[in-house]
């Protein structure tokens, strides 16, 4: 591996798991991102998962050998950045998985201060221009992973606000909670139904015709009981309308429409 | 309290299918929120404040006995009693034998949630005291025999319609009343009564002042006011981490708890008291106890939950979480329901016997983004989890699936290999469709919504087939 060059500082992108399988234009959509912010992006190929499912169930141990997996594989960039609040919380939390461990605690410290959730990134750390067009009048759902521990706020709805032909409509409560909450939603099904359901009603309340959101857990999670609701609002990630990837069919949507 | 009975499933089960209930919940939501960010938007000071709060709390839970012994002997010093109490067993006790030494006959409450952790009522009732909660929300509770479902709103789960039930069932020979000035009104007549009547007055203590030995209570009612002035005994039960040092700590904290949980300025009553009746007071009670309850909480202490010891019981944790919010205050089973029930209850009652609740939570992060003395609930929720995983709690399938999910995922190849498979045995069984209805295995998130199906191919592997960042 050849050193960084400074100008184009070389981005390791984390491929989340659910982006991974269930997304992958939200994949190119960050990597056009990325490279349109003058980075070189990189997708290593041996990554796994971040060890979100593992942390947040209170199993240190097995969220600790996913850490330092991701450490070795990430450290060399630059930047680790990823369509996904709540992943890149966790890498920033690595740190206190090694509070016993100095030289992984160093190295968890090192890769946390340059992990980035990608809206964040593109504004916070990197300037750019965008260049897309949406037509549509869209609400935003702050994720709480990305709001609250890494201040997500103003980022996507500065990137948002440069989309021509894009109105945005804020909701009431968009910082609530939609219910996701990882395995939350399959644990208390019945509670997270009545969380999303709170949720697609402001939506709806917003007048809204697309719904739009930085985590894709809550994404699917919303955009799934929109669909069973027979509402027709079109569920995109921020980044795909950002990287004007809005051809093709929406989060949850019929193919070919 | 007794811990409720059945389990958080059937409990939240219960109260989502409760119309009253949901009704209520709907009621109370946005007012709580809404009030509470409109008045902390008007003191450029709030976060500040919180951050001194938290100081001064860390501060005296570094030293704690000191600042009880310091407490205790102003109290002593101005002819009030302290009484330590280890447990709950012991609290009861104590205030036994305090209202038998009294020769009492009627016990007037003000809100106190420590003697709902005690178990209190039930004890005094089987002595034969006649024993009336006099915060209207207690009082509506105690007519209706259920537990409080809020720590500063304990019957925030009622509609209107079924407290003009109550009154008209409880109180013979007045008219039914269905206005909610017309039922406050109501209460205020009836309790008044019982006042005059009452022999030993029990209080919570909001905070307790070591420099003066007084104990300060925050009312919006007045009931706590006329609880410990007419009766002739005065209890305040306390935990034993509600003591501050000074009078000007307590200004930090009086201007945070309002604001925390109604979102007033101030309650509509700080009352101060130091003491019993000296000679010369107009009034006052003749004798003063404090009894402060330790059940657990100096094990906290020294361990990885202290942080929760700083908790001011201003309710704005669970007024601010969307489960709550969702199910209200008995689904969680006991007396602190919540974010911060959530740490508590388990901590209190057992890790096993209370394994829904920290689990019961999306850590969202809400309640500790807006806890006055900067309490990191969601971080603390997630250390219980990993206590209960340490105690080997979580349930032997989770642990299967989390242990086999955990080893492929160091397994690259075999990670890749069958993210590849589920993404088209998904995309086959999707068709053209974009979404799954139904999935087995998948039951609990498919009841509820459709699964939307992979777009393609996974990202590595397109990424891969078109050479990478060209």
């Amino acid at each position: 591996m050849s050193h960084s060059n400074r100008a184009e500082p070389r981005v390791g992108l984390m491929a989340t798991c659910l982006m991974n399988v269930f997304r992958p234009n939200i994949g190119f959509s960050a990597a056009d991102l990325l490279r349109a912010a003058g980075c070189r992006v990189e997708v290593p190929n041996d990554q796994t998962c971040c060890g979100q499912p593992a942390y947040s169930a209170g199993d240190d141990d097995a969220a600790r050998a996913m850490a330092r997996q991701l450490i070795e594989q990430f450290e060399a960039f630059d930047y680790l950045v990823s369509p996904s609040g709540s992943c890149i919380g966790t890498v920033r939390k690595y740190p206190q998985l090694f509070a016993d461990d100095d030289a992984w605690r160093a190295r968890a410290e090192a890769l946390a201060a340059k992990a980035y959730e990608l809206l964040s990134f593109l504004v916070d750390v990197r300037r750019i221009a965008i260049d897309a067009r949406y037509q549509g009048k869209a609400t935003y759902h702050d994720s709480c992973s990305g709001l609250r521990q890494l201040g997500v706020k103003r980022q996507p709805r500065e990137l948002l606000s440069q989309v021509e032909g894009l109105e945005i409509a804020e909701m009431d409560d968009a910082e609530v909670c939609c219910g996701f909450g990882g395995s939350f939603c399959v644990k208390y099904p019945k509670i997270s139904e009545k969380m999303v359901d709170d949720k697609l009603k402001s939506i709806a309340a917003s007048g809204a015709d697309t719904l739009l959101g930085g985590d894709l857990g809550c994404l699917m999670n919303i955009a799934g009981r929109l669909r069973r609701s027979g509402a027709k609002v079109r569920v995109w990630h921020t980044a795909e309308v950002l990287a004007g990837r809005t051809d093709g069919a929406a989060i949850g949507e019929e193919e070919a429409r | 309290m007794k811990p409720l009975r059945g389990t958080f499933d059937s409990r939240s089960a219960k109260a989502l299918g409760d119309p009253s209930l949901q009704k209520a919940l709907r009621n109370f939501k946005p007012l709580f929120v809404a009030k509470r960010a409109a008045a902390v938007a008007e003191l450029p000071d709030f976060e500040r404040l919180r951050d001194t709060a938290a100081a001064i709390k860390d501060a005296v839970l570094s030293e704690l006995d000191v600042w009880l012994e310091r407490y205790a002997d102003k109290v002593e010093s101005l002819g009030g009693k302290v009484h330590f109490a280890r447990d709950a067993a012991e609290a009861r006790e104590i205030i036994r034998e305090i209202c038998r030494k009294a020769g009492a006959r009627t016990v007037c409450k003000g809100k106190s949630m420590v003697s709902e952790e005690i178990g209190l009522n039930e004890v005094l009732e089987e002595d034969g005291y006649r024993v009336v909660e006099t915060d209207l929300g207690e009082y509506i509770i105690q007519l209706a025999k259920e537990p409080p479902s809020h720590i500063i709103a304990p019957a925030i789960h009622k509609t209107r319609e079924q407290v003009a039930d109550l009154f008209e069932k409880n109180h013979p020979g007045r008219p039914r009343e269905e206005s909610v000035a017309g039922l406050v009104n109501e209460a205020r007549h009836v309790l008044r009564e019982r006042f005059f009547e009452s022999d030993v007055g029990i209080t919570g203590g909001n905070f307790l002042i070591a420099e003066t030995g007084t104990s300060v209570i925050v009312t919006n009612e007045g009931n706590g006011d006329l609880t410990q002035t007419l009766s002739r005994v005065h209890v305040v039960t306390s935990g034993i981490e509600r003591v501050l040092p000074t009078l000007d700590d307590l200004s930090v904290f009086l201007r945070l708890l309002a604001r925390s949980a109604t979102g007033q300025d101030t309650e509509c009553y700080t009352t101060l008291s130091s003491g019993p009746k000296r000679p010369g007071d107009p009034d006052g009670p003749e004798e003063y106890h404090v009894v402060l309850v330790d059940n657990g909480r100096s094990k906290m202490l020294s361990g990885r939950f202290r942080d929760m010891l700083r908790c001011i019981r201003c309710g704005a944790c669970m007024n601010h979480c969307p489960v709550y919010g969702a199910v209200g205050g008995h689904a969680y089973g006991w007396v602190y329901p919540g974010p911060m029930g959530s740490i508590l209850t388990p901590l209190f009652n057992g890790l096993a016997e209370n394994y829904d609740l920290p689990n019961a939570c999306t850590l969202n992060g809400r309640c500790q983004a807006v806890c006055p003395v900067r309490i990191p609930l969601t971080e603390l929720i997630r250390t219980m989890r990993n206590e209960q995983v340490k105690a080997g709690l979580m349930p032997a399938s989770q642990r299967r699936m989390m242990a086999a999910w955990g080893w492929v995922a160091r397994q690259p190849g075999l990670y890749r290999a069958l993210e590849r498979l589920g993404s088209r045995m998904l995309r086959l069984r999707a068709g053209r469709s974009g979404a799954l209805s139904s999935l087995p295995g998948a039951g609990a998130w498919t009841e509820a919504r459709d699964l939307p199906a992979p777009q393609g191919p996974t990202f590595i592997d397109q990424w891969n087939a078109r050479g990478g960042d060209q």
